[in-house]
């Protein structure tokens, strides 16, 4: 799936930032991984880039969502009990 | 607070134990935890936000009925989306939105967008490394990473990005669905879910960057 032919002995930066999301996704080929992996632990720029989505990741993760209207929360709950009731 | 994530089994069966004997503290944690990412998912197939409230509300009244009857083959979260998609779909039917959120998604993946601005790279001519860093990224301190404004400044980067990268992202990491869950609530190819995904993060990046380092961000 991956979008750029790679060459053996040649992975660029400029490559390797497009196929941050298909190794956090565990979606590359083993060749393509162990690329990635021996590029990274020789580049600091990449394995900062690697680092720094993944730490994005962490902060999306923080992002809060609206909660439900109290009302529509009471609406349901109250569905919720007179179903149980029978 | 936290995304909400894709609960272990026991977990899962344990809440499931729960709603059936009709523990409403259950309910209400099911609530919080889906009703906004159902409103919001809801939005994609029908135009009229009533409707999609609506469509919401079915739902819900679905999942309270057919809780019995769930089987547990699927995760609970992936069932109340089917349920909450095949409601949306039938009412699409007369509301529907002028362009299908599949068709915009494959539209948006299949168009070319570089993940970080070309002139943070030397050129292709460049005699010793073409294409490597000119302006690498540079650490970024901590504490500052989960600090309030730089949480507010990833909710607004988010909210910035096209549909389909801003939905993607939504569910996958602020709430913690997995990818197969995000590609059976949107009805999204693997590959496209990835590509989108991809976009959405490399954008919220390069905002964490530009908030926290901009002397190298573009």
């Amino acid at each position: 799936m991956s979008p750029i032919l790679l060459r053996a002995d040649d992975l660029t930066c400029r490559e390797l930032v497009e196929l941050v999301s298909d190794y956090l996704e565990e979606s590359l080929s083993d060749d393509e991984n162990t690329l990635f992996e021996a590029h990274i632990a020789g580049c600091d720029g990449c394995s900062t880039y690697v680092e720094q989505i993944r730490q994005t990741i962490r902060v999306a993760g923080r992002v809060t969502e609206d909660s439900i209207e109290p009302a529509a929360r009471d609406a349901l709950l109250e569905a919720f009990r007179g179903f149980k009731r029978g | 607070m936290q995304a909400v994530g894709s609960p272990t089994g026991a977990d899962e069966a344990r809440l499931v134990a729960a709603l059936r004997a009709g523990d409403e503290a259950a309910f209400v944690e099911l609530l919080d935890c889906h009703h906004a990412s159902l409103l919001r998912v809801a939005r994609l197939y029908v135009r009229a936000p009533a409707v999609a409230e609506e469509v919401v509300q079915e739902t819900w009244a679905a999942v309270i009925e057919g809780l019995d009857r769930f089987e547990e083959r699927s995760s609970l979260k992936t069932w109340i989306f089917r349920i909450l998609v095949n409601r949306a779909r039938t009412r699409g039917a007369s509301e529907a939105r002028t362009v299908p959120f599949s068709a915009l998604a494959s539209a948006d993946a299949a168009a070319r967008e570089p993940a970080v601005e070309p002139e943070r790279f030397l050129s292709r001519d460049h005699e010793l490394t073409p294409y490597q860093w000119a302006t690498p990224p540079r650490g970024w301190p901590e504490e500052r990473l989960l600090a309030r404004e730089t949480i507010a400044t990833v909710g607004a980067a988010i909210e910035a990005l096209p549909e389909s990268q801003r939905e993607v992202i939504r569910l996958r990491d602020v709430e913690g669905f997995t990818a197969a869950e995000v590609c059976a609530a949107l009805e999204l190819s693997e590959g496209n879910q990835r590509v989108l995904l991809h976009r959405g993060r490399a954008k919220v990046r390069a905002a964490i960057e530009r908030y926290l380092d901009p002397e190298v961000a573009t």
